[in-house]
């Protein structure tokens, strides 16, 4: 592939602006890679007419000395559970099919705004539901990666989910960088597997407005990057308060670029105790304390803490997560968007049409979100759940109060092959033990690639920091980055 | 094992999903699998701690009750699988 294609945004940016090449032959050289890898599925729809005439229209603005900044001219992809404007959005599923949203999601509409060029709707999870993108029903995505040993060597590896086609894009040089969102680990934990980095913003910080609703709570938009200064400068163009979704945060934005100062003497990074797992993965145990020096290298403090309630987290995740899908979800009907399936009655009708549109993962967890609702089990469930959410937040709480930010590891393994785990639900939902504790407080996290395991595949260490304070957590990531020096590319896809 | 066939059959009544008779069994097993493993929430005492429901602190912004759009009826049925005269069509619901 040519060097275009290998540019970070950063990079890009400072050669639009020195007229070393322009926004069409960045776009054009990106859209000849997505031709080439179509191999991975990393995408549902590719949109190269919106991409050049998005590029163009870019070029125009720079000729006129009127860029809107470092996204402008940027190729992207765009997960499809952004509704785009006039794009099918299909959410990963068959029940929205032919949907063509007359309406633009805010984020993306803001990163349109900032002159961003999409290239296409990147494949995921059926409705985000999933950890390792094999729930799409327009098919698994390949990891770009191949393991160069052991037991899954030469063999198609999963992207990590839901934002795997995101993830598998950026890895491969498809897309310069993409939106993902991120319920209980969708950014973090892909971006770990597919060797890139992906930043969970606090919620709130980014709008939800348009973008299909998965559990409502929970759910937030980031970036997914090659680099940390990318995600800083990705998320400047994305986020925002937005009337629209009342739980955007009405607060200012700050530079985030400008934090990234690369100087983290004195600040106190918590290594909390309890995710140090009983059996817990060697390499990533390794890599877990190998993180640790490295941060004590750069000046940082090294605080032992504890998060008592952590085991927890994820069975509390699996019913908040469900309950609050199994209500989204609900709107999917037959009648208004997508697809039908007739039957003898209205109620006919709903059940055929939720029946065959909805895939196995997605009517697992609306029945278990259904059942925690109904009567008799609510308080036995849900308000318990509800609870313990309450008892996880303290713990974040509690240490925050001595450390700036916490490093953990992203996942508890490297990218599995496509076909393990599919039969065992709670196997696979262990994928983000790491990732959705930060998640039910609602706190920004980052994935940063800090090494490769035996095989050679990459693995991600997770920054965690304070509600709205993803400046420090980006100043962390960046000294991480720096003395993580991670510079493997992906021996397959592009 | 929490859940049995006919609780299956029930719950996927009330989310409206068809589930075929011959997967009802094999769906209580898997949906009971993943309950047996949440039950360890019980481990926990939460007695008098607050269930949270967001983790937004924002109070709901209240907008003042004025229409923000309208007029796109086109726009609105375009996705329509079936719409007749201006509204959604659906089997005959009133006998």
């Amino acid at each position: 592939m040519s060097d275009l294609t290998s540019l970070t945004i950063a990079k890009a940016a400072e050669g639009l602006e020195k007229g070393d090449f322009n926004a069409c032959e960045l776009t054009e050289a990106h859209i000849l890679a997505m031709e080439a890898s179509r191999d991975l599925n990393a995408f549902i729809t590719e949109t190269p007419d919106v991409a050049l005439e998005r590029a163009r229209a870019s070029d125009q603005r720079r000729e006129k000395g009127e860029a809107r900044g470092a996204m402008d001219g940027i190729p992207l992809a765009i997960k499809d559970l952004f509704c785009t404007e006039g794009v099918l959005t299909t959410a990963g599923s068959h029940i929205l099919d032919g949907f063509v949203p007359p309406y633009e999601a805010t984020v993306s509409a803001n990163l349109r705004d900032a002159g961003a060029v999409m290239l296409g709707k990147a494949n995921l999870d059926e409705f985000a539901m999933g950890s390792a993108n094999i729930t799409s029903y327009y098919g698994p995505v390949k990891n770009p990666w191949k393991a160069t040993g052991g037991d899954n060597q030469g063999k198609d590896l999963v992207p990590g989910g839901s934002s795997g086609g995101s993830a598998a894009a950026v890895a491969s040089n498809i897309a310069m960088a993409a939106t993902g969102t991120d319920t209980g680990g969708s950014i973090r934990q892909p971006a770990s597997f597919c060797g890139i980095v992906g930043l969970k913003p606090t919620y709130g910080r980014c709008s939800r407005w348009g973008i299909v609703a998965f559990a409502s709570s929970l759910d937030q938009a980031g970036p997914m990057t090659k680099t940390v200064t990318d995600s800083a400068l990705m998320l400047q163009a994305m986020c925002g308060h937005d009337a629209k979704d009342s739980t955007s945060a009405p607060i200012e934005v700050p530079d985030f670029a400008a934090a990234l100062s690369g100087d983290v003497r004195g600040l106190k990074v918590g290594i909390p105790k309890e995710y140090r797992l009983d059996g817990m993965n060697t390499e990533i145990a390794a890599l877990w304390d190998q993180g640790i020096e490295w941060m004590k290298a750069a000046g940082a403090q090294i605080v032992d803490v504890s998060l008592p309630t952590t085991k927890y987290a994820l069975p509390a995740y699996y019913i908040v997560a469900p309950a609050e899908a199994s209500a989204n979800l609900a709107r999917y009907d037959g009648v208004r968007y997508g697809l039908r399936v007739p039957g003898d009655s209205l109620d006919g009708l709903y059940q055929n049409t939720r029946g065959e549109g909805f895939g196995e993962e997605v009517q697992r967890r609306i029945l278990i979100g259904t059942y925690a609702l109904s009567a008799g089990y609510y308080d036995a469930y849900y308000l318990k759940a509800q609870r313990v959410r309450t008892l996880i937040a303290q713990d974040f709480d509690n240490v925050f109060k001595d450390v700036d930010v916490l490093l953990t590891p992203t996942t508890p393994s490297p990218a599995f092959a496509i076909g393990e785990k599919f039969d065992d639900p709670i196997a696979m939902y262990l994928n983000d033990v790491f990732t959705v504790p930060t998640s039910l407080a609602g706190l920004p996290g980052i994935s940063v690639p800090a090494g490769l395991s035996k095989d050679g595949l990459p693995l991600g260490l997770q920054l965690v920091g304070r509600a709205f304070d993803e400046e420090t957590l980006l100043r962390a990531a960046g000294v991480l980055e720096t003395q993580a020096n991670f510079t493997a590319t992906p021996s397959g896809g592009a | 094992m929490s859940i049995d066939k006919e609780t299956v059959r029930k719950i996927a009544y009330l989310a409206r999903i068809r589930v075929d008779e011959a997967q009802l069994e094999p769906l209580a097993g898997e949906l009971s699998g993943i309950l047996d493993w949440i039950e360890q929430l019980g481990e926990l005492d939460t007695e008098g701690v607050e269930p949270m429901a967001s983790v937004a602190a924002v109070d709901l912004p209240l907008r003042k009750d004025v229409v923000s759009d309208g007029n796109c009826q086109g726009a609105v049925l375009k996705n329509a699988p079936e719409a007749q005269d201006g509204f959604y069509a659906v089997p005959k619901v009133v006998e």
